[in-house]
């Protein structure tokens, strides 16, 4: 999977999971500051990037995730 | 299998991190049909995890356990007899831990407190309509019933207060049959645990002391502990805290 398929991928799940628009999912968009997701909000995240992308991201890969763009990072790095 | 045709109410499961998500697994592999709780926010996110059960088909009933509207309605919501309830709720505002001991206000504490303590109680009176003489109420527990910890400040004396409504639950659903005990384990990195600011410094404690070693990722031992109690193997054991803890409480 290349980036921008990824990055759409997220964008799907992130615009379910956060209640926000789709233009607002970019890869420099904060989870806190800009797309308002408190820390339930980031689990249910990562629950359904597991989901969509049928891999497992165990909490201790979750450090220094504080970006959609990191997101991306994550979920290419487990499927690759 | 342990819970053979056993329902079993199961309140608690955020996601597979939480303790009561290894329960319900637990529960359903040793042959119970499960039940869940949750509401508000939490209530997308317990779905998504129930997906991840090995049956992943369990019913899920409304239950804010400080709302009395959910508690009356409680047992018509869940319609059939309960063999097992476990209690995993906890809840205290952020002044309540971390260091606040001697600031938190009454109006935090008394949360901590309602959410934390009563609720044992709250649960056990719902779902007493649908329970019959065998049948257990489990609480998880953090033991506070000897000692202070770092940081836990409020919800430690919230946990105390735990055990004694555990202890008087025991006296007074004993003559109906129902056994009630708590399972105090040591520390899990679940959603909760990270919500208690310093909450390493248990985990490096546990890890230098517990005879038989501790994995703050594995709940499953935990869990079973919690089947076990709500299984007919306890026939007799009411108002008892057992440790799963590594043996940690044992060790000076």
């Amino acid at each position: 999977m290349d980036r921008s398929h990824a990055l759409e991928a997220v964008r799907e799940v992130a615009t379910e999971v956060l209640s926000v628009e789709a233009d607002q999912i970019v890869e420099s968009a904060r989870f806190k500051e800009d797309l308002d997701a408190d820390s339930l909000d980031l689990v249910e995240l990562v629950m359904g990037l597991e989901e969509r992308f049928d891999i497992q991201v165990p909490e201790e890969d979750l450090d220094g995730v504080t970006t959609i763009g990191h997101a991306v990072d994550l979920v290419l790095s487990k499927l690759s | 299998m342990l819970l053979e045709g056993k329902r079993i109410l199961i309140t608690g499961v955020l996601n597979d991190a939480s303790i009561a998500f290894s329960v319900a697994r637990q529960a359903q592999n040793e042959g119970a049909e499960i039940v869940l709780t949750s509401f508000g926010r939490a209530l997308s996110l317990t779905t998504r995890a129930a997906r991840r059960l090995p049956n992943p088909d369990a019913q899920i009933v409304e239950l804010d356990i400080t709302n009395e509207a959910d508690l009356a309605a409680l047992a018509s919501r869940i319609g059939a007899p309960l063999d097992g309830v476990l209690h995993a709720i906890g809840y205290a505002p952020d002044s309540c831990l971390g260091g606040g001991f001697l600031t938190a206000p009454w109006d935090d504490v008394a949360i901590a407190m309602q959410v934390s303590a009563f609720s044992l109680k709250s649960l056990a009176v719902a779902c007493q309509p649908l329970m019959t003489p065998g049948s257990a109420i489990v609480g998880l527990d953090f033991d506070n019933s000897t000692v202070a910890w770092p940081v836990y400040d409020w919800m430690g004396v919230a946990k105390a207060a735990f055990e004694s409504v555990a202890r008087y639950l025991a006296r007074d659903l004993g003559p109906h049959g129902i056994r009630v005990n708590l399972v105090a384990a040591g520390p899990i990195r679940t959603i909760a645990a990270k919500s208690i600011p310093g909450f390493e410094q248990f985990e490096d404690a546990w890890t230098l002391r517990a005879p038989l070693g501790w994995d703050v990722r594995n709940a499953d031992p935990v869990a079973r502990a919690c089947v076990a109690l709500m299984s007919d193997w306890f026939p007799a054991t009411t108002g008892e805290v057992i440790h799963v803890d590594g043996g940690y409480h044992a060790i000076g």
